[in-house]
């Protein structure tokens, strides 16, 4: 390092010790939010859709777009109009629906949480049935079992899940008549239910309307399964190749030179271990079954954020989109800082 | 090592345990790698299955048996039969043949995207990686910010500013994945620039930008292509899901995923006409996704989890 130049390896700086991680990582959530909201603003005024034209309609007269063009600020600087989104923002205005005339954050909170019931139904599914098949799969690596897991997996990440979810209703609704079809209840169960939690399964419970229970329980079941195979397969194969690592580890070997049983080796020390690092997994998994969410809803007509989407987006209902975008962005942001935060808490070695 | 001596084969040259030149080390090399790749079943399968779909596709205007927009009103709908292998769909159209002009579409996109996506993604992590500081600070920053979006969604919005179809399709792609091709990138140019080797070159008078064209870059390909070969799996299934939804490809275009658009009404009577196509995609998608399986555990042994 003290001789010539030409040898200054360029280095990362030193970290800010001052700063601590918390205050460094909240930096980092500030700018990552900035753009997140700047990418969506941007997004919005680069579609080819006039704002002001969705609000008064083609045959406007002219003086009265020109008026609607100033009340929305559109005459002004791209940095002004930023400014004012933002400020809106802040105050929860993310504008109206030009298509349920409502206002968006009211849209989003009623259909928001159809999704997360969905979702949340799906990963369970998903953690129950994969979480074991890949303990198992590595504890027999190299085996038929294991071979025939990783294809299920490999099979489960190719799939378009839009294809599973009409294969789906083909098997399921229309041949054997198991599922009810499409939506999130039956006609008869319309109104029925108050309005709570927004969540269908919960509030029948709330309420003590067992058949309204079962027939949301009825409606969730297919739609929820496809969506658990697309992130069975990823909770899988993140299982076997953490339990691969483990079974290798010293603490392993020691467990079953003790004559531990073969159960409690691979429960209790080889999972144990691993458990963390898991939640983590099923973390990310959860996010990115939002994704999936929007193609799945898309097929089933599950009234949720997905499908507000991509109906937003067919009526180019451009507050609907943005705000459905950036909630989305926003949850999928939270859900990995909540990720790196259980990792953080739970795993003593990260500190 | 037998008494017999035999004129030496391309085998043995590459196989040499002492290679006299620096050429005939790295075919060596790439040759072990070879039968290491060979030696995986399904790697091997992913391979044969990519490497016909690619052929099929140029070869469509030869394999297909009818004209891909040709109509027949008077044969809607119908059963795969000896004149039409896979039936044909709601405009009398052949499904084989549209099948078939469709992957062209599909396999276009995907290249299209990892042209565009991959050097970018190389060239920022790398450049973030090597000088660090604030260039590095304010790269991966960016990278963040498009992280923070998942794939689908940012692509949809994406598609929706600018206009729905295949061009806009590959941008909004593209934009979406390049991020993590430079984290990649970024993490092993980390290692690299630390390295003996580098500090040599350094020594002789080299230019960081000629380091990093000449020495680091070439070394974050390995696990770049892993990466790429991986991530084409989920591009095909992220354009076709688009286009399932209106946003890629337009319907007269045979791209698969708006094939399936169009034809998923007819899911519960003629379901062979929305699930052939469903089937094409599964089966360029799987394809890759064994390829990049294989890829990883000879190219990247480290990584494999």
């Amino acid at each position: 390092m003290s001789d010539a130049g030409a040898v200054a390896i360029p280095r990362r700086p030193r970290r800010r010790a001052w700063l601590g991680p918390l205050a460094s990582t909240l930096i980092s959530v500030v700018i990552t939010l900035f753009g997140l909201v700047l990418v969506t603003f941007l997004i919005g005024r680069v579609m080819p859709i006039d704002p002001t034209i969705a609000i008064v309609g083609d045959h406007a007269p002219p003086d009265v777009i020109a008026q609607v063009r100033l009340d929305l600020g559109l005459d002004r600087p791209l940095v002004v109009q930023f400014a004012i989104y933002v400020e809106k923002l802040l105050h929860g205005d993310l504008g109206r629906s030009v298509m349920t005339s409502n206002t968006v954050v009211d849209d989003i909170g009623h259909f928001f949480p159809a999704t997360i019931e969905l979702a949340t139904v799906a990963i369970l599914i998903a953690t129950l049935i994969g979480v074991p098949l890949g303990v198992y799969a590595a504890v027999r690596q190299g085996s038929r079992t294991d071979h025939a897991v990783r294809v299920f997996c490999l099979a489960g990440q190719s799939i378009p899940i839009f294809l599973l979810a009409l294969l789906s209703l083909l098997i399921f609704y229309a041949t054997l008549g198991w599922a009810p079809g499409t939506g999130r209840q039956d006609v008869i169960f319309e109104g029925e239910v108050p309005f709570v939690t927004g969540f269908l399964t919960i509030d029948a419970l709330l309420d003590r309307d067992w058949d309204a229970l079962y027939d949301a329980l009825a409606h969730l079941a297919q739609p929820a399964g496809v969506l658990a195979y697309f992130s069975m397969a990823y909770i899988t194969r993140m299982t076997r190749a953490f339990m691969l690592d483990a079974l290798r580890g010293e603490y392993v070997i020691t467990a079953r030179a003790k004559g531990l049983s073969a159960a409690r080796v691979i429960w209790r020390h080889a999972f144990g271990n691993i458990a963390v690092r898991l939640i983590t997994v099923l973390a990310l998994t959860y996010a990115g079954l939002l994704e999936g969410a929007v193609v799945t809803e898309t097929v089933f007509s599950w009234p949720g954020l997905g499908q507000y989407l991509t109906v937003s987006l067919l009526n180019a209902d451009m507050n609907a989109v943005l705000g459905a975008t950036l909630m989305i962005g926003l949850s999928y942001l939270a859900l990995n800082l909540l990720a790196d935060g259980l990792y953080h808490v739970l795993d003593p070695r990260s500190r | 090592m037998s008494s017999t001596t035999k004129a030496p084969t391309l085998r043995d040259w590459l196989l040499t345990e002492d290679p006299a030149s620096r050429r005939q080390a790295a075919w060596g090399r790439r040759f072990r790698m070879w039968r290491d790749f060979q030696a995986n079943p399904l790697a091997m399968a992913g391979l044969i299955m990519a490497v016909l779909l690619f052929a099929a596709c140029l070869a469509a205007p030869l394999l297909a048996t009818w004209d891909p927009s040709a109509q027949d009103l008077e044969n809607r709908l119908a059963i795969p039969s000896w004149a039409h292998w896979f039936g044909t769909d709601e405009l009398g159209r052949d499904v084989y043949s549209r099948v078939l002009y469709g992957g062209r579409v599909t396999l276009g996109m995907v290249v299209a995207v990892v042209l565009a996506a991959a050097p970018l993604g190389l060239a920022v992590g790398c450049i973030a990686g090597y000088f660090g500081g604030w260039a590095d600070r304010a790269l991966m920053r960016v990278t963040d910010i498009f992280l923070a979006f998942p794939r689908l969604i940012l692509a949809l919005a994406f598609v929706a500013a600018i206009k729905p179809g295949i061009t806009s399709t590959v941008a909004a792609i593209a934009l979406t994945a390049w991020p993590p091709y430079a984290r990649l990138a970024r993490a092993e140019t980390l290692t690299i620039r630390r390295t003996d080797f580098i500090a040599a070159v350094r020594l002789t008078g080299a230019s960081s930008w000629r380091i990093i064209l000449r020495h680091v870059a070439p070394l974050c390909l390995g696990s770049l292509i892993v990466r790429v070969t991986l991530d084409m799996s989920s591009i095909i299934l992220t354009a076709a899901a688009l286009g399932f939804l209106g946003m890629g490809a337009q319907p007269p275009s045979p791209e698969w995923g708006a094939m399936i658009a169009t034809a998923r009404r007819f899911i519960l009577e003629q379901w062979w006409v929305p699930t052939i196509p469903g089937i094409a995609i599964f089966v360029a998608s799987l394809a890759f996704n064994l390829l990049g399986d294989g890829l990883r555990d000879v190219l990247d042994p480290k990584q494999n989890s």
